[in-house]
């Protein structure tokens, strides 16, 4: 029998869960938390906004595919992580947010820094907990970990009133971590359906997405793709899942995809969506997404399945078990005819970079980076254009190499989960790819990134513009242009130095090329400022609401003359 | 658009002050109006029975699916009889 308050006992249990990371805020409803915290083997990452400590546990989240814990006071601490919960609820990131709440007896009473964060958080998390004893931990916790890791993953908020947190109690054993449940594995006739329907397509095309990435599937995936000879296209969440140069790679499809990757899914007849839930972004239109195929969808969210797009067949299982089972009895094939239907769209349509090597072009800063990295680097970007050319243009070759914000589309996610991905992945350079507009809403990390000495070097595409609102506007507002372009232009190295991140100009030197390959190769957190002409837009592009066979812009022949 | 028939949904939930807000969340945020709600525990109160009358639209199926998902909830049904215990209770109202 060991007697113990409420924050130890916490203490103890994200210890057992093997937490090594907590990023976070302290104050006053969360200090009994910080007080044990700070007699923990668990090292602590102080941030300096409660939506830079969410982000950078969704960076370690990411990059790992296990939990990873954010601690916020109550009240404002609460709401400040409300973006970056809600964020991985959209992209099922597993997240266990930790907040302090005011005592119990004061719930209720307006009191100071209290906020419902129970309630706010009901539609942004997996689920939530408000915790009403110290007792109440030993299920809690486990429970927080197994369900954040369970099935789809996604975000966990634990709310800790602060005399819970004091209050003593006796714990005679500590339970199990909580794991994730066993994935339900798919039901033999239905592999068998599947993998008779891809025999029997002449024209089928694989569509994955962020499950493959969660249920660690890569490898199984390839498998399936080079028995099958199955042309691959993914979503924003699935890149890396199969490597960029993998023959039968495709790419990213939807709204700003290679025009070929668009046709070849306007052609198919089979699509077999894997872990994805066919997002707008990706779908266009729905209605008229894969107009001629028949749909196999494989995820292990049972609500995702004909949610969007009625499946031929839907299969409620983890997409691991099932791409295995599907590896196995699939016939080998070549399709010849597809193959070389799908070699000359990629000829005749392929994706158009404009001056790939040209430093300070969009391409061009994107594909120079790609060049100076080592292979195991790890890139997050932020949101926007720069995001797009990134997803375009950067050459992602692993599962959780690339991290972006997907579903919610957050700006300010890049350098927080960048120095999330480096804390959680020490001796990995970590990239992030920001514009000027995303990177002010989370400028205060660099402060956490100087003082961790992170290895975190932020490509600041600057236009001094929001960039996709400004092609918006151009292309579907009859180019009136408003709030879009900022007038005050900051000094972005200027910024970097005074947090104490060193900082280079492509803009200010001779040699960009050198400079970028000097910043990237220094040691500790930096800055590149890389000027960006304003009037570049992210082509092709879809409409919004319109069908991916609608792309404007992005034509071969438009830039060959 | 077209009139539509009510259902009745059974719903077994862990019986705890927030179960309900997760509940009547996902209609609200779906502008899925809740015709009628009543809630009572069962077994050792440890558990409560919720019965929800709601129109009977295409996204009935898809809301089936996300309450599922939420993890207090055990179990969800179509109860075409309980549609009685909604008059019965008119009278008091």
């Amino acid at each position: 029998m060991k007697r113990m308050t409420g924050a130890e006992l916490m203490l103890r249990l994200l210890e057992r869960q093997g937490v090594g990371t907590i990023a976070g805020i302290p104050g006053g409803c969360n200090l009994p938390l910080y007080d044990a915290l700070r007699a923990s083997r668990i090292r602590h990452v102080l941030a300096r906004h409660e939506q830079g400590a969410g982000f950078i546990a969704q960076g370690m989240a990411r990059v790992t595919g296990r939990p990873a814990v954010c601690f916020a006071t109550s009240g404002p601490g609460a709401t400040n992580l409300l973006t970056a919960i809600a964020d991985a609820k959209l992209d099922s990131i597993p997240l266990v947010a930790v907040t302090g709440q005011v005592p119990r007896a004061m719930i209720g009473t307006d009191a100071f820094q209290e906020i419902d964060t129970y309630g706010l958080t009901v539609p942004i998390t997996k689920h939530n907990f408000l915790v009403r004893s110290a007792a109440e931990l030993l299920d809690v916790v486990p429970a927080a970990f197994r369900i954040a890791a369970s099935g789809r993953p996604g975000p966990i908020v634990i709310d800790v009133p602060k005399d819970v947190q004091n209050e003593a109690v006796d714990i005679d054993v500590l339970p199990a971590p909580g794991r994730p449940d066993p994935p339900p594995p798919p039901r033999a006739e239905d592999v068998a359906r599947a993998a008779a329907m891809i025999d029997a397509a002449e024209r089928p095309v694989l569509l994955i997405g962020a499950g493959v990435v969660a249920a660690d599937a890569a490898q199984t995936l390839r498998r399936l793709v080079d028995k099958a000879a199955l042309p691959t296209a993914t979503t924003l969440l699935g890149l890396g899942a199969l490597p960029h140069d993998h023959p039968r790679c495709l790419g990213m499809v939807g709204m700003h995809a290679a025009r070929s990757t668009n046709m070849v899914l306007e052609e198919c007849d089979l699509l077999v969506g894997l872990g994805i839930r066919f997002d707008d972004r990706a779908t266009g239109k729905a209605a008229e997404f894969c107009p001629g195929a028949r749909i196999v969808h494989v995820d292990i969210d049972a609500s995702e399945l004909g949610k969007i797009k009625t499946p031929t067949l839907g299969i409620r299982a983890d997409v691991g078990a099932t791409l295995r089972a599907l590896a196995a009895a699939v016939a080998p094939a070549s399709r010849p005819a597809w193959t070389r239907r799908i070699a000359r769209l990629r000829a005749e349509h392929p994706l158009v970079m404009r001056a790939p090597d040209d430093p300070l072009d969009p391409y061009g800063i994107i594909r120079h980076t790609a060049a100076v990295l080592p292979p195991d680097a790890i890139v997050t970007t932020d949101v926007g254009q720069h995001q797009m050319w990134a997803a375009q243009a950067f050459p992602c070759s692993r599962p959780r190499q690339w991290l972006t914000s997907g579903g919610l589309g957050t700006m300010g996610f890049g350098l927080p989960a960048a120095i999330g991905a480096a804390l959680a992945a020490p001796g990995r350079p970590v990239v992030c790819f920001s514009g000027d507009g995303s990177l002010l809403m989370n400028v205060q990390e660099l402060a956490t990134a100087a003082e961790e000495n992170v290895d975190v070097k932020v490509v600041l595409l600057n236009n001094a513009h929001l960039g996709l609102v400004r092609q918006h506007q151009e292309l579907f507002f009859g180019g009136r242009y408003h709030a879009s372009r900022f007038h005050a232009e900051p000094d972005f190295p200027a910024i970097a130095r005074g947090f104490g991140v060193r900082a280079w100009d492509l803009g200010a030197v001779v040699d960009p090329r050198a400079t970028l390959a000097e910043a990237l190769a220094a040691p500790g957190p930096g800055l590149v400022n890389v000027p960006i002409d304003a009037a570049e837009n992210v082509y092709p592009m879809v409409p919004p609401g319109g069908a991916n066979r609608d792309m404007i812009g992005g034509e071969l022949h438009a830039t060959a003359c | 658009m077209r009139p539509h028939a009510d259902v009745v949904l059974r719903l077994h939930v862990r019986n705890h002050p927030g179960v309900m807000s997760h509940v009547c969340g996902l209609f609200a945020r779906r502008a899925f109006n809740v015709e009628g709600i009543l809630c009572l525990p069962i077994e050792d109160a440890t558990r409560s029975a919720i019965l929800l009358l709601v129109h009977d639209d295409d996204r009935l199926d898809q809301m089936i699916l996300q309450l599922r998902k939420l993890e207090d909830v055990l179990d969800v049904g179509r109860a075409h009889a309980a549609r009685d215990a909604f008059a019965a209770v008119r009278p008091y109202l």
